[in-house]
Formats: C-alpha cells, sequence, structure tokens
C-alpha cells in the first residue's frame, strides 16, 4: 500500500498469529517469560546487540522510586542511513510490535509503554492509533489485560523532531523528558534510571516483534535459525546498487554473498553494512558472515556497484554525522568536522599521507573518547574506506592540474 | 503581532498544555503541535510555553533549537524536505535538488518571499529502497523524478487562495 510500497519476500512474521505470544506469555511467571527470552539468545535488533533477557532481568530487579512506574520503551526513532525495516514492521506488523511490549510489561511490572516514532514516519501515526485503539477494544491494552488481575498496561505514542541521536536510549528519554536530545553519562543505566529517573527498558521495534515471535513459538525453535553466538533470523533493510531492493529475511551467519544474489547484486564493488556508523566491505571480503561474532549490524545494507567513487561515498557520511551529531562532547562534535575536512582535502588531491595517518589517529581517539555510540562509530566507515581504497583516494588529479 | 492574536496564541498554549500535562515531559508535543499549526514556534511563543509549563524560556529555546523538525525563525506553509543521505544520492538526488531550487526559485535553506515554501535538506527518511525521497509536511514522495517536482509543487499551491489563512497539512 502507498507510500510503503518496499518490496519483501515472505517473512517468518507472516507465520505468527498475533495473540498467541501474549496469550502464551499470560500463563507464563513473570521470571519464565523472562527466561525463555534470554534461553532464545535473542540480542537486541537495534544494532548494539545487547542480549534481551539480560536486559530485562535487571529492570524486573531495579526497584521503582516514589510509586510510580516502570516504563517500556520502544525505539521507533530509525534513523540509521539505510534502515527502513522498522517502517515495515510498524505498517504490516503492529500488533506483533505491541504485543511484544506488552509482554515485556508483563515481565518487568512496567504499567506505560511508550513508542518513540521518529518525526519523519508521522505519516505512520494514524495507522498505530488505530491498532493501538482496537488492542484497547480486544482487552490487549488497558485493565486486567487477558483477564489477569493487577496487570494494566497502556501504551502512548510520542514523536521524534528530526534528531539521529535520538535513537541512542539514554538521547531518547532525555527527549522523552522535554530536553536537548544529548545522551547521558552511563551508568546509571537505563534499567536502573531512565524515563522520569524509573526503571526504563528501551527496545528496538524488531526486537519487540521477535520477542512476540519467540513466546509464540518457544526459544528452541528461535534457536533453530541463525549461528551459535547470534540466534535466530533478522530483517536487512538492503538500498544501493541492486535490482530489487527492499527489506528481506535471512538467519544470522549469512554472508554478504548470498545476500548478494538474492537482490541482484553481483558486480558489486563494495558493501556498506550497519549504515553510516557500520563498516564498509570490500569485494574480496564478501565471505564475511554478518552475525555478531563477525560484522554486526541494524540491518542496513547498502550496496555500491562498480563506478561508484568510494570518496564520495565517505564525504555523505560525513556531512550526516557533522549534522547529526549533538555537540555535547568534543571528539564527536570537533572530530566528525575534523574527518570532513580531511576528506575535502583528499577530494583536491592535496592531502598527504602523513596528515592521513594523523586523521586516522584522531579516528581512533574519537572511538575511545567520545560519550556516546555517535561519536565512537562515526569513524567506522571513514576508516573502512580510507584503508580498503586508498589506491582509489590518494593523489586526485583537479581541474586545476 | 496584533494583541488578540497573541491572546488567541496564549489561549492556545494554555489549552495544550492542559491536554498534555504542566510538566517538562509534555514540552516536546506542546511544541510539536505548535510547529505544526504556524510552521513555526516564534518567541513570543516559546515564552508563554515557558511561563505555563514553568521553566526558563531559554530552556524552550535550547529545545526548540536542537531539532530539525522545529523552528523558531518563520518557515514556510509548505516544508520541502529532500533527503541528502546515501541511498537518495545513489539514486540521483543531485538532479532532484536542482530542479527543486529551479522550481522555488530559492536555496536549500531559505523561504520563498511569499512565506509559502521552505527548502531544506533531510537526513535519512528511511525510503531508501525508493529513493530519492521527498517529504512535504506530513506526506512522503518516492522515486521522485526532476520532471515530477513541477507538479509536487503545483499541487501544493492550489491548497493557496480563499484558504490561505488556514494551517495547511498536507
Amino acid at each position: 500500500m502507498w507510500p510503503f510500497d518496499s518490496k519483501r519476500t515472505p517473512l517468518t512474521y507472516d507465520t505468527i498469529e498475533p495473540g498467541t505470544g501474549l496469550a502464551a506469555a499470560l500463563k507464563l511467571s513473570r521470571a519464565d517469560i523472562i527466561g525463555e527470552v534470554a534461553a532464545s539468545n535473542l540480542r537486541g535488533r537495534g544494532g548494539a546487540g545487547f542480549p534481551t533477557g539480560t536486559k530485562w532481568n535487571l529492570a524486573a530487579a531495579a526497584r521503582v522510586k516514589d510509586g510510580f512506574s516502570k516504563y517500556i520503551v520502544c525505539n521507533a526513532d530509525e534513523g540509521e542511513p539505510g534502515t527502513f525495516k522498522d517502517r515495515v514492521l510498524l505498517t504490516d506488523y503492529a500488533d506483533l510490535v505491541f504485543e511484544g511490549m506488552t509482554i515485556a510489561a508483563r515481565a518487568i511490572g512496567a504499567k506505560k509503554g511508550i513508542l518513540y516514532l521518529r518525526g519523519e514516519y508521522v505519516y505512520l501515526r494514524r495507522h498505530l492509533d488505530e491498532v493501538l485503539d482496537k488492542r484497547r477494544k480486544a482487552g490487549f491494552l488497558g485493565e486486567k489485560i487477558g483477564g489477569v488481575e493487577n496487570f494494566s498496561f497502556d501504551i502512548e505514542i510520542r514523536m521524534g523532531a528530526g534528531a539521529y541521536v535520538c535513537g541512542e536510549e539514554t538521547a531518547l528519554i532525555e527527549s522523552l523528558e522535554g530536553h536537548r536530545g544529548e545522551p547521558r553519562n552511563r551508568p546509571p543505566f537505563p534499567v536502573d534510571t531512565g524515563f522520569l529517573k524509573q526503571p526504563t527498558v528501551v527496545n528496538n521495534v524488531e526486537t519487540l516483534a521477535s520477542v512476540a515471535a519467540i513466546l509464540a513459538k518457544g526459544a528452541t525453535w528461535f534457536k533453530s535459525f541463525g549461528t551459535e553466538r547470534s540466534a535466530g533470523f533478522k530483517l536487512f533493510s538492503i538500498s544501493g546498487d541492486c535490482d530489487h531492493p527492499g527489506v528481506y529475511e535471512f538467519p544470522l551467519g549469512v554472508t554478504v554473498t548470498e545476500l548478494l544474489e538474492k537482490v541482484g547484486g553481483r558486480n558489486a564493488k563494495a558493501v556498506q553494512i550497519g549504515g553510516a556508523s557500520g563498516i564498509c566491505v570490500p569485494a574480496a571480503d564478501f565471505g564475511r558472515k554478518i552475525a555478531f561474532e563477525d560484522v554486526a549490524t541494524g540491518g542496513s545494507i547498502i550496496v555500491f556497484g562498480p563506478g561508484r567513487d568510494m570518496l564520495h561515498v565517505a564525504k555523505n557520511f560525513m556531512e550526516f554525522f557533522v549534522e547529526e551529531s549533538c555537540g555535547q562532547c568534543t571528539p564527536c562534535r570537533a572530530g566528525n568536522a575534523k574527518l570532513l575536512d580531511g576528506i575535502e582535502k583528499l577530494e583536491t588531491g592535496s592531502c598527504s599521507t602523513a596528515y592521513l595517518r594523523e586523521l586516522k589517529a584522531l579516528c581512533e581517539t574519537m572511538q575511545l573518547a567520545s560519550k556516546c555510540g555517535l561519536g565512537q562509530s562515526s569513524p567506522n566507515a571513514f576508516l573502512s574506506i580510507v584503508n580498503n581504497f586508498q589506491d582509489e583516494i590518494l593523489g586526485r588529479a583537479t581541474a586545476a592540474h | 503581532m496584533l494583541v488578540s492574536q497573541q491572546q488567541k496564541l496564549q489561549e492556545e498554549i494554555r489549552a495544550l498544555v492542559a491536554q498534555h500535562g504542566k510538566n517538562r515531559a509534555a514540552l516536546m508535543p506542546v511544541l510539536q503541535e505548535l510547529q505544526r499549526r504556524y510552521a513555526s514556534v516564534s518567541d513570543f511563543a516559546m515564552q508563554v510555553v515557558a511561563d505555563e509549563i514553568g521553566i526558563h524560556p531559554a530552556e524552550v529555546y535550547g529545545v526548540v533549537t536542537f531539532y530539525a523538525f522545529l523552528h523558531h525563525e518563520p518557515k514556510g506553509r509548505f516544508q520541502v524536505r529532500l533527503c541528502q543521505t546515501i541511498s537518495c544520492d545513489l539514486a540521483g538526488k543531485a538532479r532532484v535538488a536542482r530542479q527543486l531550487e529551479n522550481e522555488l526559485g530559492i536555496r536549500f535553506g531559505e523561504t520563498t518571499s511569499d512565506g509559502r515554501f521552505s527548502l531544506e535538506w533531510a537526513s535519512c527518511l528511511g525510503m531508501c529502497d525508493q529513493g530519492p525521497a521527498l517529504l512535504v509536511n506530513e506526506r512522503v514522495y518516492t522515486r521522485v523524478t526532476p520532471d515530477q517536482v513541477h507538479q509536487i509543487i503545483d499541487d501544493c499551491r492550489k491548497v493557496f487562495g480563499a484558504h490561505a489563512a488556514q494551517p495547511v497539512h498536507a
């Protein structure tokens, strides 16, 4: 349906009957729900890969302060360049996502859920509100859900306002509290001190949909997909120079080659895995696996065809980070601008190898010293492109020569 | 701004704060609604919001200037945002950008002198498989080609006329 006509292959989520996961969860004790999620080895699908069961356990054990409530926050601030699988999930599988939130609420004892929807997806708002209304009428939200005493839970939608950094969970919470989206120091972690200082679980859209699937079909079933250290299946948003861009599902551990065959990108020169904050994999390394133990990703795959100028690609990523850095810490604020400046030097063919080495050292400083994941990962694309395509990048002739 | 207009805005903000709660966590939804209605959040509006929520106006200013979708300077009724990130770039955003500038007679970051259109870059709109992507207020356009730009802008222009004084949401 317009404008959500992303091409996609059939997904495992099509086989999950909405409601079965929640029904199964309500028959279990809270500890057993968390046990099932932990046994599935599900790791955060936003890209960081934190074990979901561990996160829930910490939040379940944390104490509520001053008689308020714990919170479940669904992170729908999908802003990583090249990622759009959450848009597809929210369009076609919103019930599974809300069900995952409800299961999480039951598990940790939360009374309130918030879906933080990125401002760019404002056109999804009406659809999501309708799904929530239907769930309220069907008794899946509100008081005594599923007839369980003392289990009341409801979900509110809050909008983002065009800030990539708000995908970082503490920046997201700052934004919810009415502040600039500047990441907090961690610890304390949100599972202990989150939204309004209460224990808060922040999970990605896809993680929550997977939770509903795991409760419906069991941890063993989920673990039958993927590798030992990266259990389950995952959605990939594939764009760039390929015949069939769209949303695809693969078990974790899939190789870049397998993925490219499926989307018709066989002549690719390089593939960006994990978006702007991910790494650029050259053709020689297409045998690498997409999994937490090799190349981890939130699902963004951008294919670069044979004719693409990799310096132009690196420049686009750095412009993105200069724009999206919140400016709070110096390594990120100044570092990204310096790297972009370096790329402009490379463009005009006026960058010495010694200066390029200094820029690489700056990358390391940024990775070590930045406050949050944005600055820690923003040099990744620069480094992997410069290291793999040094031959293409150095000594460019300008019009003046 | 006329005194009567100020009073009207003040009442609107009071109603919004009453609806979302008289606390700091209500700040974003209140500002977002003002942005939607007026295409920007004026200095006067920021002062009133601060008074109503009980925080310093500098705090409100800090928030408004942080987010790309909130503005304190006047913006056009239609905010045209073209995705500048990599996938849309590979799909040919540069020519769409050029044609947008040609049709509107302004550069990126500017507003037309009649106050109808603002042209801005956006970071990844999440339409990477269907680029180049364009967001006009709350409506998204995908696979935009340079020759479609005129029609997209023209459709927006039709909204003006007798109803020009009304807030516009495409």
